[in-house]
């Protein structure tokens, strides 16, 4: 008979130690990269902060002056995911009310999930190629070309997949007596879903909807093609059909720049841009939890 | 005179004439036909799997919400087919209240739950006025009075089905729907619904669903007892039908059918 006490030298238990320590190791050089990456942009990009960095316009690269500061790509940034976001989520939601609530999993509503997942793979690149064959190029704007607007549309097609797939899938966890309970008492689906499934099903949706302004805020390439970059304020509404500055562009812009000044420059539009990106998901982190805490209530 | 505007027979606020029940090919329940009286409580009995509950759902068209289930027969109320093409589902329940298994307060304060339904049904009296006498009759008012703004959910189970009936009763509609409202409550609990019933009684058509055979011998003048018999063609598939229908006394005392009795006296089910 086998003694009941634990043995290191069977293999099984050699064969369990192995494998435990080797997910480990590999679960630690997985979290490695933000490590060293949050680091080094903080030491970098940390130092550069002043406060004249919120308020001055970027010198243009080339003559030996100071660099300037990041604010007109710091109030871009803002716009165009605003604009984003204003385009997104209102569609993003309503077709995820769509099949969650009324579809009834034929094939129009299969079609679409496929649809939508296809379109979270989709390389950001090709949105911006998108928006610039669709609007930049055929100058369709009111005859503006790049501009801050098509900026937007450009984010929003990125938006578009999270937030159509979280109000999906928050909807879907409302339990479905709480819909019997508002339609037995006479309430029109409508009325049901505005006023009892969406509430409760508000901060898991509001949840995807900031991690998906997240993702977009830090998108470089869709605005490469439709947003482009400027150096000068933003000074009134007229400024949206114009090119418009974004701290993705401004660092893809200035990093690749020969001049030290600019370089710095960048290293501190990171740092924001990081940080800024980094509450954001800690906040939506935030939601979710005082979401699951109102739940057991 | 259209078809569908019969004459629904004299004191019956509800009658099913020949309905069968189907989800997708499975055919769940077969040939009803039944009358419910104005004012009385009717409850239904039966073994799991007979159709009851399928039944009590196509009374105010919650079927609708199952995808696959249909319907064949007539189910007249107030001299209409609610099945008619033509008929809004959305009245049928304004008119035809539920309440459901477990209790399903919305996540809205006590006041809110009731005078929510009252609201989208176009109420404008005195809300105040109407949610405590819905409260009254639901016998929650004196448990809930001084905390009329907190959540629904504080409450006990208990009470949170009790809310849930004042809430149907703010509609006020013409019957109330029940379905085994008190599967999910302690004895006492059960005990104050049965109570908050007989109250209900002198203003609402009550059918209820229970699995608790004395239950219905407590609350109900009639009593259906649906049994389920295997297809003809015997492949082991069930067909849920109507064996039985009269006042409770005569079913509990003296039943007609040999499976009644089996059943009331607990040989199977």
């Amino acid at each position: 008979m086998n003694s009941l006490y634990y043995q290191k030298r069977l293999s099984r238990n050699i064969g369990d130690k192995f494998f435990t320590s080797l997910s480990v190791i590999c679960a630690l050089i997985a979290i490695l990269p933000l490590i060293f990456l949050v680091t080094y942009i903080l030491y970098k990009g940390g130092s550069q902060i002043t406060p004249e960095l919120f308020t001055l316009e970027p010198n243009p690269p080339g003559d030996d002056l100071d660099a300037g500061g990041i604010n007109p790509a710091l109030i871009g940034t803002l716009i165009i995911t605003t604009i984003a976001s204003i385009i997104a989520i209102p569609v993003g939601v309503g077709g995820g009310i769509y099949l969650a609530e009324y579809s009834k999993g034929g094939a129009f509503s299969r079609f679409i999930r496929f649809g939508v997942n296809v379109l979270a793979g989709v390389p950001s690149i090709i949105a911006g190629v998108f928006i610039y064959a669709l609007i930049v190029s055929t100058k369709i704007l009111f005859g503006s070309m790049y501009s801050g607007l098509a900026g937007g549309m450009a984010l929003s097609i990125l938006m578009l997949p999270t937030v159509i797939k979280t109000t999906d899938e928050g909807l879907k966890l409302v339990p479905n007596e709480l819909r019997y309970a508002s339609l037995g008492i006479g309430a029109s689906m409508y009325t049901t879903i505005l006023k009892v499934t969406l509430p409760s099903a508000f901060r898991s949706i509001a949840t995807g909807v900031v991690l998906g302004i997240a993702r977009a805020a830090g998108e470089t390439a869709p605005l490469i093609f439709t947003a482009l970059f400027s150096y000068y304020y933003i000074t009134g509404f007229g400024d949206l059909f114009y090119e418009m500055g974004s701290l993705a562009v401004l660092i893809y812009n200035f990093a690749l720049e020969p001049y030290d000044a600019q370089n710095k420059l960048a290293w501190a539009a990171s740092f924001i841009l990081v940080l800024s990106i980094l509450s954001v998901n800690i906040f939506s982190r935030i939601l979710a939890a005082f979401t699951e805490k109102t739940k057991r209530v | 005179m259209m078809k569908t505007n019969k004459k629904t027979p004299k004191n019956f606020i509800l009658s099913l004439e020949d309905v069968s029940i189907s989800y997708g090919t499975f055919e769940a329940i077969r040939n009803v036909f039944c009358n419910f009286k104005k004012g009385n409580i009717t409850s239904l009995i039966g073994p799991s799997g007979c159709g009851k509950s399928t039944v009590l759902r196509s009374l105010n068209r919650m079927n609708d919400l199952i995808p696959n289930c249909s319907l064949k027969g007539t189910v007249l109320f107030d001299g209409t087919n609610i099945y008619d093409k033509r008929v809004d589902p959305v009245e049928v329940r304004r008119r035809i209240g539920m309440v459901f298994q477990q209790p399903n307060p919305f996540p809205k304060s006590i006041y809110e739950n009731i005078a929510f339904g009252a609201r989208i049904n176009g109420f404008t009296g005195d809300m105040d006025e109407l949610v405590e006498s819905s409260l009254r009759k639901a016998a929650l008012w004196n448990e809930c009075k001084d905390k009329l703004n907190d959540s629904g959910y504080s409450l006990s189970g208990g009470q949170q089905q009790r809310l849930c009936i004042a809430r149907t009763i703010a509609i006020e509609p013409e019957i109330i729907l029940m379905d085994e409202p008190c599967s999910a409550l302690d004895p006492i609990s059960t005990l104050k619904i049965e109570e908050t019933m007989h109250e209900l009684k002198k203003n609402f058509t009550i059918i209820i669903v229970t699995h608790n055979m004395q239950q219905a011998l407590r609350v109900s003048d009639m009593t259906a007892f649906f049994n389920a018999i295997e297809y003809e063609d015997g492949d082991g598939g069930k067909v849920g039908y109507l064996a039985e229908f009269n006042s409770t006394k005569k079913i509990f005392n003296s039943p007609k059918e040999k499976t009644t009795q089996e059943y009331i006296s607990g040989k199977f089910g």
